[in-house]
């Protein structure tokens, strides 16, 4: 049963093209496409150049002494041109010399690091959930896609959670990596310089079809990403009015609902939605209504206008955060609970 | 120089009597099986090293051969996942952590003391017999349904995946118990069983670096052996330790395998420094260049050594705070051992040099090491090692360290060691031939995994995309390539045993005292212990008998 699913998932996800690589300037690098990809090449640079002058020295100095000092007949007993087996100047100067360089590479590292650790205040949030094996990306609005819309010249922090196995969220093209742990959030922030599709990689192995876990990251303009979002959201609307009790589903999941308010009739922060339509609720204040849609529109809206006895006032206002569509599909959805 | 002191066996018959090499005074399985002396030990340990060490190389040379291209080659995502665990857990605990201290060091060490065997044979015995259960453990998970969880057997999905784990990480932790005893032995034996004259500084690098291997054993295994110990537990039953889904933290689980894991790499390659630095001086017939910095920059990494592991954390989502120390002293680690390399050097400098097997392999050591210790910096930047973590530049750089610097430097040692091990002379031409298109391949395979890893390419991917083929199938040529190597030097070792030559006591010219006895050594080594008035290095003092094809004593040759 788990390889013939497993199997059936590997299908579904070959079938979605892979992302393409975008052309790279760089032999070492990816395309540099955000903020902090030009100091972290730098930094990879600085350590390629000391590097290769170390590699390349060594690699002289052994091959200049095998071709210099090579012996061939044991039998003529040659000893060494020289039998100095200790410098104490040569140790520390070679021990002392080094110490400058590391300093350095540490000093860029962690000045690199503590920049893509601190996502500024202002900084566009969307969460991302990582289950095997896919990603899911929510934002502000409740939408969700499973590839990673992002304006471009904005930061953009995205906060990450793990379903069930430990996943990394990878974009090599913004040099940006975090691990998924499940049990707590992390996060990766970045802004994108560049538009266009970027690879984005799960870099934590999580079985299967871990090698899959691919998607890509589309970086819009500034002004073009909020369209995109309206519309994208404007074509789910369109296509959830047609079966808009399960559209009403979808809005209870994304937009959070579900926290607080249970299907099963079992109280929770809210009261439950199960016969919740055409019932009589009594508030804190002594009055009564009938849930009615009038009631359950004004419940979302301002929800502090009116409290269920019994209840804390702790639910947050969704007015402006609910297109009227999305708010109406709820209200079905809410109303199909008998 | 002091040639009055050597001991009376010194200078006599380079071939023991039937009666007397350790090979023959005993016959049967159980006189090996159930030996005390070091040397069958090590034997037995070598031979097992061999065997996973080609088991280990089959594992590898699937997962290259399922990469050649994108998608399904030749297996299936779940048996590759079981493969590239495999071959690291094989070459991890079976190969490499054994290799050099448990097989060499137990063969090689105690000669080089004088003794006539370590301090406690039955606690090397058993540590033996440990090993060879641990690794039917490891056989018997394979049976099963070989674990598929990457040889790190990170949690949670260790303790969620379908696949044998109790079995394999049970095999770890009896594995970690028997490179405890052997460190124990070590350092009892270094301690105790030095000979009269050979004081502390007097002692091989070889033994120093065991000395230093020994300790990481002793106090980071354990930490090992409770954490896989915890991860069964866990597993059977469901008591919440690393998974969060039964109140654990999964992210505690990769401190305490770290705690270990870094230690570890160390366990791996400090034993190699030790056999490198055998080799080169005595390929440079030229006393090693800065003993004491040698020496002691072991033991500096081994106490380093435990204060790093959280550098592999980076991204792990550990505090910025964390990281930085961590990276800190990651850096400070690069010291010691950029001191050995110069050191080493050095040595070479103004000596006189024979390109033998050995030296070839303790050369391309010396070029291939370097860089897996350079690119190891750009893993303790913080800034780069966000982008590198997890993909093939991390691939690339431990297989320079541990297959270029660890694996290199055992077949350094096993040719040189060789002659003294079997009585027997390999042959020359093919054994350099192999070290050669050794070091061709291992560059071939792992300097492209360098490029597509700063590139992006995350590792344990069974598919990819096809922008990254070209580097895949390069590296899979260079491994293909490396077994040709391996396979070559396989075959030169066995047609020794068969037909070759007698190896006279000392055909290298070295000095420390393992080649003051026969080849093969006398099943009780020495009558008594040699009394050392001499360095480890001191080889002016020795001359090369045409007639023997090896050194002997300058007042020897006179008479």
């Amino acid at each position: 049963m788990t390889y013939l699913s497993s199997a059936l998932l590997a299908l579904m996800q070959q079938d979605t093209p892979k992302p393409k690589v975008p052309e790279s300037p760089h032999f070492w690098m990816p395309t540099s496409s955000s903020t902090f990809a030009e100091a972290t090449d730098w930094a990879f640079d600085f350590v390629t150049w000391v590097s290769a002058v170390v590699t390349i020295g060594v690699v002289i100095a052994m091959t200049l002494f095998c071709v210099k000092y090579r012996a061939t007949d044991r039998s003529k007993n040659e000893q060494p041109t020289g039998n100095v087996d200790h410098s104490n100047v040569l140790e520390i100067a070679w021990s002392v010399i080094p110490l400058p360089f590391v300093i350095a590479f540490f000093v860029v590292g962690l000045q690199g690091f503590i920049n893509m650790r601190t996502p500024p205040k202002e900084a566009y949030e969307i969460h991302a959930t990582a289950a095997k094996w896919s990603w899911m990306f929510q934002y502000p609005s409740g939408y969700t896609t499973n590839e990673l819309h992002v304006p471009k010249d904005r930061p953009v922090k995205v906060i990450i959670e793990a379903q069930d196995v430990i996943h990394a969220f990878y974009v090599p093209a913004f040099r940006q990596k975090i691990d998924a742990v499940p049990g707590r959030y992390t996060h990766a922030w970045f802004e994108a310089i560049e538009t266009g599709e970027f690879p984005l990689f799960c870099a934590e192995y999580c079985g299967t079809n871990h090698s899959d876990m691919i998607t890509k990251v589309v970086v819009h303009e500034k002004d073009a990403f909020e369209e995109w979002l309206e519309e994208a959201e404007r074509k789910e609307e369109e296509e959830g009015l047609k079966n808009p009790v399960a559209y009403g589903e979808t809005v209870y999941k994304q937009a959070g609902c579900a926290t607080c308010h249970s299907l099963d009739g079992s109280p929770k922060i809210g009261p439950t939605f199960k016969g919740l339509f055409g019932k009589t609720e009594r508030f804190t204040d002594g009055t009564t209504a009938v849930v009615d849609e009038n009631y359950l529109r004004e419940s979302i809206e301002d929800p502090q206008a009116k409290i269920v006895d019994g209840f804390p006032a702790s639910m947050p206002t969704y007015k402006g955060k609910l297109s009227n569509n999305r708010l109406r599909a709820l209200v079905e959805f809410i109303k199909s609970q008998k | 120089m002091a040639s009055t002191t050597t001991s009376p066996e010194a200078f006599g018959s380079a071939t023991p009597s039937t009666s007397e090499s350790y090979l023959t005074n005993e016959r049967g399985f159980l006189s090996w099986l159930l030996t005390l002396d070091h040397k069958r030990i090590g034997v037995m340990y070598l031979m097992g090293v061999l065997f996973s060490f080609a088991l280990g190389g089959f594992f590898a040379l699937a997962v290259r051969t399922e990469l050649l291209t994108p998608g399904h080659t030749v297996m299936e995502a779940d048996t590759y996942n079981q493969m590239f665990t495999l071959h690291g857990a094989v070459m991890v605990f079976l190969v490499i952590i054994p290799g050099i201290p448990a097989a060499l060091g137990n063969f090689v060490l105690p000669i080089q003391l004088g003794a006539k065997d370590v301090a406690f044979p039955r606690l090397n015995l058993f540590s033996f017999h440990l090993w060879l259960i641990g690794a039917l453990f490891l056989v018997l998970s394979m049976y099963l349904s070989a674990a598929d969880t990457g040889w790190t057997f990170y949690t949670p999905y260790s303790t969620t995946t379908t696949t044998a784990v109790i079995p394999a990480t049970f095999g770890a932790f009896i594995l970690g118990f028997s490179s405890i005893f052997t460190g124990v032995n070590m350092i009892v034996t270094i301690h105790k069983l030095r000979p009269p004259g050979m004081h502390w500084f007097r002692m091989p690098l070889f033994c120093w670096a065991i000395y230093a291997t020994a300790i990481m054993q002793v106090l980071a295994t354990p930490v090992l052996g409770i954490t896989l110990l915890m991860l069964i537990v866990e597993r059977a039953l469901h008591v919440g330790i690393f998974d969060p889904a039964l109140g654990g933290d999964p992210v505690l689980y990769q401190h305490f395998f770290w705690f270990y894991s870094h230690p570890a790499v160390y366990i791996m390659i400090v034993p190699a420094f030790g056999v490198i630095s055998e080799v080169i001086a005595a390929f440079s017939r030229k006393r090693i260049f800065g003993y004491k910095f040698i020496a002691l920059s072991s033991v500096a990494i081994a106490i380093l050594g435990f204060l790093v592991w959280g550098h592999h954390m980076f991204t792990s989502g550990q505090s910025v705070l964390a990281g930085t120390i961590f990276s800190a002293i990651s850096f400070m680690i690069a010291i010691p051992t950029a001191i050995k390399i110069f050191n080493w050097l050095g040595t070479m400098y103004q000596g006189r040099i024979f390109l033998d097997t050995p030296m070839l392999y303790a050369l391309a050591f010396l070029w291939v090491f370097t860089i897996g210790g350079v690119t190891g910096m750009y893993l303790a930047v913080m800034s780069t090692d966000v982008h590198l973590h997890d993909t093939y530049f991390v691939v690339a750089h431990f297989h320079y360290v541990m297959m270029g610097g660890a694996i290199t430097a055992f077949f350094a040692g096993l040719h040189y060691w060789w002659p003294k091990i079997t009585g027997r002379m390999y042959d020359e031409k093919p054994g350099r031939i192999g070290a050669i298109i050794v070091f061709l391949g291992l560059n071939l395979t792992f300097f492209p995994q360098f490029i597509m890893g700063s590139q992006g390419m995350p590792r344990r991917y069974y598919n990819y995309l096809e922008e990254f083929t070209i580097y895949h199938q390069l590296s899979t040529v260079g491994a293909y390539l490396m077994g040709v190597g391996f396979l070559l030097a396989g075959i030169n070792f066995y047609r020794s045993l068969r037909k070759k030559p007698d190896a006279p006591k000392n055909p290298w010219g070295a000095r420390s005292l393992e080649w003051l006895t026969t080849s093969p050594p006398p099943y009780y080594n020495f009558h008594k212990p040699p009394v050392v008035d001499f360095g480890p290095y001191d080889y002016e003092d020795l001359v090369f008998d045409k007639k023997l094809g090896g050194y002997v004593h300058k007042s020897e040759a006179k008479s």
